[in-house]
């Protein structure tokens, strides 16, 4: 049993204390970008839980998540773009082909592990970039301006930044628990199983490939969602969201925090966006500290922050 | 007929500077279990030293020898800094760490050279065209990379597998503890064949700098295609580098400059002319998807591999 007043506990209640204040903040000081910034960063952190996870509990280091960024974001944007913009069209859709796209890739790369499987995602994420750098009638490797946001019929104004965010928190909140009700379930348990010892799950009669590829079409189709959410918040998609480097970024985001914890990649999410507010308001060159600072957390602090604060070492 | 010898050529010769990249990658990989994304930082370093090296001495040979010599020492310097302290960690623990190298590297050298990139020139003799067949004319310069490529892939096989080096780096692979236990300076061992595979990286860098330009980022596409060499090739295997290496310079160049002519057989030439850039992009990693469909090791998996 868990003691209710951890430190870890505190800082998670304070943590999302905080992300509920927010817009009263920006309110109060009259601060856009701070609400703007803060809405960044619980979308990624969407991302980044759904990442954790595959990589977290299922031990499948996608190094390809940015792509489902891009596809959820491209399929507003595309459709936008074709003049449909309700948001009940274009939001099952975008799920539907992050859904579609993660099965296909799964099913090709669960065949392998281990470095294999790290560098067959990103093989495929990248070839999902170039995919969008070829889309010459929507901007190519400029991107596509979206000017109307997804519209849900007087239900939900997306284009209220105040609306938006606390809708980007809510759906924030329920990956969370989702991800809390699915990997302490049987599903959640036979995945982690299959992580410590698929061998062994193969055994005792799990057919954990098929269980492992439901898992990475979840996480894909989540991240899918935090794209079209992405789309809608920056009015703006291009390339550039499914480089590698993005998906360096979420499972940075991811280690940062603590990898397999259920805040772990919330916290994440806001230490790297806040390292690199703080860092390159210090220097242009700001990631010459932030990478060997990477090399050390590596190699220091392998629980991550979420792993500092309960005080355990993950080994 | 002259266009297929020349995207032909382009492709071999493509091939084999993704076979410098790979034997790195896939040596460091076979023998100490690293993986190391910064490999391509290295070749972006071999650029950019044989452009400043170059200019510098006025030479060109004497800059690009220079340029590999200094891209070893900043290899070895990495090894020993960095990456001696990530062997036998998680495969999550290389990925982070050298993703971290690759920022470090980027924004140092904006910082040293400034974000707009740098001209390799090439010296007249190797500006030119030769006649390699009766009436076919061909770059000299591209010609000349495929012969110091193929030079190089020969002396990397007698070295692994005709020298006591070589011997000596085999038996490190398949037993570290025991080999340190004869008496040999596995670490030492292991500084140099990192060292050697930044080389090999910058030697492909500065090679393919001649032809585009040494830029920020260049061998971060780069290196994601020696990726798909590697897993095609199977992981730790030189000699399957070198084939998947050439099948995949060949696949890339000859699908991108064919392929539209291909498709517009089928389609029309509107739909051609859209699906053509997405479909050739995408052809590599086609190709690797069947490929791991029907191995999921890869052609010619490592002995004891997996």
């Amino acid at each position: 049993m868990m003691p209710a007043l951890s430190l870890r506990n505190i800082v998670v209640a304070l943590l999302l204390l905080m992300l509920l204040l927010v817009p009263v903040y920006a309110l109060v000081v009259g601060n856009n970008f701070v609400l703007s910034l803060f809405t960044r960063i619980v979308i990624l952190a969407i991302a980044a839980t759904s990442l954790n996870l595959i990589m977290g509990y299922g031990g499948m280091v996608s190094f390809g998540h940015a792509a489902y960024l891009g596809i959820g974001g491209y399929m507003v944007g595309i459709l936008a773009y074709e003049g449909i913009l309700s948001g009940f069209v274009q939001w099952p859709l975008a799920l539907l082909v992050s859904a579609l796209i993660a099965f296909v890739i799964g099913l090709l790369s669960l065949r392998t592990r281990g470095v294999y499987f790290i560098m067959i995602t990103l093989a495929f994420g990248q070839m999902i970039y170039y995919v969008g750098v070829s889309l010459n009638r929507y901007g190519a490797d400029d991107g596509l301006t979206i000017y109307r946001r997804s519209n849900f019929a007087g239900l939900l104004n997306l284009s209220n930044k105040t609306v938006f965010y606390y809708f980007c928190l809510l759906l924030l909140l329920a990956t969370i628990y989702l991800t809390w009700r699915l990997v302490n379930s049987r599903f959640g348990m036979a995945i982690r199983g299959a992580r410590s010892n698929d061998r062994r799950m193969h055994a005792i009669g799990f057919p954990t490939f098929r269980y492992r590829l439901t898992c990475f079409v979840i996480a894909g189709t989540i991240c899918g969602l935090a794209g079209v959410l992405l789309a809608n918040h920056t009015d703006f998609i291009s390339p550039a969201v499914m480089h590698w480097t993005r998906s360096g970024d979420l499972i940075v985001m991811v280690v940062l925090g603590g990898m397999g914890s259920l805040f772990g990649p919330l916290i994440g999410t806001v230490a790297f966006l806040a390292l690199e507010e703080v860092l390159s308001g210090i220097t242009e060159y700001w990631q010459i500290i932030f990478g060997p600072m990477l090399l050390a957390i590596v190699l220091f602090a392998r629980g991550g922050i979420d792993g500092l604060l309960a005080g355990i070492r993950r080994g | 007929m002259l266009l297929f010898v020349e995207q032909f050529l382009n492709g071999l010769q493509f091939g084999l500077l993704l076979f410098l990249l790979a034997a790195g990658l896939t040596l460091v990989f076979g023998i100490m279990d690293l993986v190391n994304l910064a490999h391509g930082s290295l070749y972006m370093v071999g650029a950019y030293f044989a452009a400043t090296f170059t200019a510098w001495t006025g030479h060109f040979v004497g800059g690009v020898l220079l340029a590999l010599v200094a891209t070893l020492l900043v290899g070895m310097a990495v090894e020993v800094i960095a990456m001696r302290r990530l062997y036998g960690r998680d495969h999550l623990d290389h990925v982070l760490a050298t993703f971290g190298l690759i920022l470090f590297f980027n924004e140092l050298v904006r910082l040293i050279w400034g974000p707009a990139g740098m001209n390799l020139t090439l010296p007249p003799w190797l500006n030119t065209a030769v006649e390699i067949l009766p009436g076919v004319y061909y770059s000299m310069y591209r010609l000349s990379i495929i012969v110091v490529a193929l030079a190089v892939a020969t002396g990397l096989y007698l070295i692994v597998m005709r020298t006591r080096i070589g011997m000596l780096i085999r038996a490190g692979a398949s037993n570290r503890e025991m080999i340190s236990a004869l008496g040999i300076n596995i670490k030492l061992l292991y500084t140099f064949v990192f060292g050697v595979g930044a080389a090999l990286a910058g030697l492909a860098g500065l090679m393919q700098a001649a032809i585009l330009t040494a830029q920020i980022g260049m061998g971060e596409n780069i290196l994601i295609l020696a990726f798909v060499v590697i897993i095609i090739g199977g992981i730790g295997s030189i000699r399957g580098a070198f084939i998947a290496a050439i099948f995949v310079g060949l696949i890339d160049t000859v699908g991108r400059a064919f392929l539209p002519d291909i498709l517009k057989l089928a389609l029309s030439p509107a739909a051609a002319a859209t699906a053509a850039p997405a479909l050739s992009s995408m052809l590599i990693y086609l190709v690797m998807a069947i490929i791991l469909v029907v191995r999921p090791a890869g052609l010619f998996p490592a002995p004891g591999s997996r």
